[in-house]
């Protein structure tokens, strides 16, 4: 049959070995995709000097978790740069990321950082200075979905860190404040950038909460002049962990490359473009030089507060965690 | 008269389209089975029977039934209206038709949450009137009906065309009223490929995820459908859990569209004795002639 | 054509259905794709062009085209096939055949691209064979040929049923008797009469290939410039808030369809004239 043997054609090319240079694949969560496409003809520069290696990157992004479930499941990702540390103690749980995969880098391998902010419409017209005034009456939430985004979850959790640290705060009265919040969502978009849209285009809501480094592609999408950023009281540390996925450097001979690319994040350069990308960088000299645009705020990190993210996931975002009661015991 | 049935290719197509079947859908269908039987029966059901599972059944399946009605109805009317009357502008009317398969079903989503929200071209007139349709139930109705609706225009076109006049001017010569002549004539012969189309838009409608999760506003209990669940169960690495779900839905379907084909197959079986004015023998029989 | 007084409603009927299936189209139809084509051209032609031109649209664009392409034949094939026997034949068990046909459509496209993971992936039930023998199917083009065959397998076969029902089996049966071979009888007599339901069958298959989302998207691996298909491509200019990128790349698939059904009018005026002329020729002998 015909088809057949174009179906069995392509089965042969599609298992044909690689011939190219090296090439790497990062396989990165949503929003990276700026970062990164300034960050890799960096490194592709650097590597050509220092090695004299032509190294093409490929790039792969989607949600987080989807993406490390690919990476599990096949997909040929040397490196994974992702948005919470569940998704790399997952592939570690697989063997497929060295256990220690936090010790392999500076910083607990997370090369920037961010937090979450508030973004309010032109004026502030609810008056939001902080998290409490989210869970007031008459004041319309928008966050992405709590359970399955990043953005969301990281949004929840530090609306529950917040409650924790007020006077008498225990788990029981942090679950309440979220509770309250999320009563005041009129909808959870089901990504990070489609609730910007909804917030910014479709005016919905009152309020967007978003990682910080959100704000600055915000203004130039949609314009400067139509909304503002409120730091809260206290927030979030946002890490970004990136791991070398093992099992794939082993069979395409790719560590050397696959490691330097990663650590060259911590580079001048690496942390540079972090800035410019308005993520918080973690090199003291480029702090300074980029203050101006990372407003001083007090945050908490999820292991400080949570135990680490993978207890954190458990106790909130998993099936009977605390956002399901929050909306199974009303 | 029935005749002994001389036709070949009975083999040769039933054996290339049940290998082509099992290829595609039987085996990947048993590997989800196998993986959904990798939980305790009781998880199972405890997984199955949640009260987020209940809610976002009924959303889904639900929302499915309505639009495929919708298309059920209005699809009639628009294929009708294509194949018999003539209005300017007609084949492109007729060209776009198809045109919500062809476009994304996130883009469909999106651009549907877009009209449809308060300050969208539609969603501006209808918000006054207190008619929320983004983000809530009636939103996931609207982004079924817009993705499953050249289903029953597509099937009926064909069977319409191909009506043979005759049967109507014979209606009408012997004095049937217009409207009797469609209830007892053309009804019958279009039922099926209607009832096909209906079929065909609820099962894609059930499945659908894209375009719904824009304009569902996704909340808990709500307007949570359960592909969304499955996507949640994924995100936290349950994977035996997401295939509870998924193979929940296909029993569901499964029992739905065997239902519905059942039922077609009877009513072709009962109008073709009727047309036949033979004798009303059960339809397997084959007779010698 | 069908103008006789007895075949068709009274006029004020014939004015209030095109009224209602109009506006129906109008607020379900044709107002979403109007909007689509505006979003898209909102920044003006040179913007449009530009976010179609670059290297990773084009590329997601022959990679759709070439999955579509290679979709195609296996559709007609298993269409007709199954349509066949269906029709034609009577069997136990039909319903029940109809039903499997059916079901890919009540899977969640996101359950249909899972399906060829659990099949295929690193930790599938194939996963360990194709490893050791490098063979890639997920993440790589036959996995996405597969999810789009899954997700299109009923559209031809459920186009062709109902008509080749219709139509019964008196003209085979005539052709057959008059000693044709099953494949002399199949061109001559079943292809002309079922052409134009493959057609449509045919249209709506590819259309679906082409514009198809979830289930592609989790076999797909998202590699940029690789395994990239415009309908993921929309979702990366979405995600870049990039609207007039992600718009322009949705029109495109809405203008492909498009080629294709205007394709479909040419052959099909090509017909009727032919088929006219024919008439003209043998006038008499119709209508006895």
């Amino acid at each position: 049959m015909k088809a057949s043997s174009v179906f069995a054609a392509l089965l042969a090319l599609a298992a044909a070995p690689a011939f190219a240079d090296v090439s790497l694949l990062n396989v990165s969560y949503d929003v990276a995709r700026d970062f990164y496409k300034d960050y890799n003809p960096l490194f592709e520069k650097y590597w050509k000097a220092k090695a004299g290696e032509t190294v093409t990157i490929k790039q792969s992004h989607g949600g987080s978790t989807k993406q490390v479930l690919a990476v599990a499941d096949g997909l040929d990702g040397d490196v994974v740069t992702m948005n919470q540390s569940t998704d790399v103690e997952f592939l570690a749980s697989k063997n497929m990321v060295a256990k220690d995969w936090a010790k392999k880098f500076p910083n607990n391998a997370s090369p920037y950082t961010s937090t979450m902010v508030l973004i309010v419409r032109k004026g502030n017209p609810k008056g939001i200075k902080d998290w409490n005034d989210l869970a007031k009456p008459g004041v319309q939430v928008v966050i992405p979905h709590p359970k399955n985004t990043g953005n969301g979850r990281y949004s929840y959790l530090a609306a529950w860190g917040y409650a924790l640290k007020q006077p008498g705060g225990n788990d029981r009265t942090a679950q309440e404040f979220v509770g309250k919040i999320l009563k005041n969502a009129p909808l959870f978009p089901p990504g990070g950038r489609d609730a910007t849209t909804t917030f910014m285009q479709r005016k919905i809501g009152d309020v967007l909460a978003t990682f910080e480094s959100e704000a600055e592609l915000i203004a130039k999408e949609f314009g400067r002049g139509e909304f503002e950023v409120v730091y809260p009281s206290l927030s979030i540390l946002t890490e970004f962990p990136v791991a070398v996925v093992e099992t794939v450097v082993d069979k395409k001979h790719s560590r050397k490359e696959a490691t330097a690319y990663l650590e060259y994040l911590w580079s001048k350069e690496g942390q540079e473009n972090a800035a410019q990308n308005y993520l918080r960088p973690r090199d003291a000299e480029m702090q300074k030089k980029y203050a101006k645009q990372f407003p001083a705020i007090r945050t908490f990190t999820v292991d400080e507060i949570f135990g680490g993210w993978t207890k954190a996931a458990a106790t909130h975002f998993r099936d009977g965690g605390s956002f399901d009661q929050i909306y199974e015991q009303k | 008269m029935r005749k002994a049935n001389v036709l070949p290719g009975l083999r040769l197509g039933l054996g290339y389209t049940l290998t082509y079947l099992s290829i595609l859908v039987l085996i990947p269908i048993a590997a989800l089975i196998l993986k959904s039987a990798s939980v305790s029966p009781e998880q199972f059901w405890q997984i199955a029977t949640g009260t987020r599972a209940m809610a976002s059944y009924r959303v889904t399946f639900g929302a499915s039934l309505i639009a495929a009605s919708i298309n059920a109805v209005f699809g009639l009317i628009v294929a009708w209206v294509l194949v018999r009357y003539t209005f300017p502008g007609k084949r492109l009317i007729d060209a776009l038709v198809d045109l919500p398969f062809a476009l994304p079903t996130a883009v469909a989503g999106i651009t549907l949450a877009t009209l449809y929200s308060g300050n969208g071209w539609i969603g501006q007139f209808l918000e006054p009137l207190g008619l929320k349709v983004a983000f809530t139930p009636l939103g996931i109705v609207v982004a079924l009906t817009f993705i499953t609706l050249p289903f029953v225009v597509r099937t009926l076109q064909p069977v319409i065309e191909d009506i043979e006049p005759e049967a109507e001017d014979a209606a009408a010569s012997l004095g049937a009223s217009r409207w009797q002549t469609w209830m007892r004539v053309i009804f019958p012969t279009i039922f099926p490929a209607l009832l096909t189309g209906f079929t065909l838009g609820l099962s894609r409608a059930i499945g659908e995820f894209g375009s719904v999760i824009f304009i569902a506003g996704n909340m808990p209990l709500i307007s949570e459908i359960t592909p969304l669940l499955i996507i949640s169960k994924l995100e936290q690495y349950d994977l035996p859990g997401a295939t509870v779900l998924a193979v929940v839905m296909l029993i569901v379907s499964f029992v739905l569209l065997l239902t519905i084909n059942i039922l077609q197959w009877w009513t072709a079986q009962r109008q073709s004795g009727d047309g036949g004015a033979s004798e009303p023998m059960p339809a397997p029989v084959v007779q010698a002639a | 054509m069908i103008e006789g007084r007895a075949r068709s409603e009274p006029r004020a009927v014939r004015i209030a259905l095109t009224s209602i299936a109009l506006a129906f189209l109008f607020f379900f139809l044709i107002l979403p794709l109007a909007a689509v084509f505006v979003e898209a051209l909102r920044a003006g032609i040179a913007a449009y062009a530009g976010a179609l031109t670059e290297p990773e649209t084009l590329h997601a664009i022959g990679l759709t085209l070439l999955i579509a392409a290679i979709a195609l034949p296996f559709n007609i094939l298993f269409g007709v096939a199954a349509a066949w026997a269906i029709a034609k034949f009577e069997f136990r068990g039909k319903s029940l055949l109809i039903t499997l046909i059916d079901l890919p459509f009540a899977v969640s496209p996101v359950v249909a691209g899972l399906l060829f993971i659990l099949l295929f992936g690193a930790q599938g039930y194939f996963g360990h064979w194709l490893q050791a023998h490098d063979v890639k199917i997920v993440f790589a083009i036959p996995g996405m040929v597969l999810a789009t065959l899954f997700v299109t397998v009923p559209f031809v076969a459920r186009e062709l049923i109902p008509l080749m029902q219709e139509q019964g089996r008196d003209e085979e049966e005539a052709a057959i008797s008059l000693g044709a071979s099953g494949w002399q009888m199949f061109m001559r007599v079943t292809v002309p009469n079922i052409k134009w339901s493959l057609l449509y069958g045919v249209i709506l298959a590819n259309a679906r290939a082409m514009g198809e989302f979830g289930a592609v998207s989790v076999v797909s691996g998202h590699i940029r410039g690789e395994t990239n298909t415009l309908p993921l491509h929309v979702e990366i200019f979405y995600n870049e808030y990039n609207m007039v990128g992600a718009f322009a790349a949705a029109s495109v698939l809405a203008l492909l369809a498009l080629v294709t059904l205007a394709a479909k009018s040419v052959v099909e005026w090509r017909m009727r004239v032919e088929t006219e002329m024919l008439s003209a020729g043998l006038s008499p002998e119709k209508g006895s």
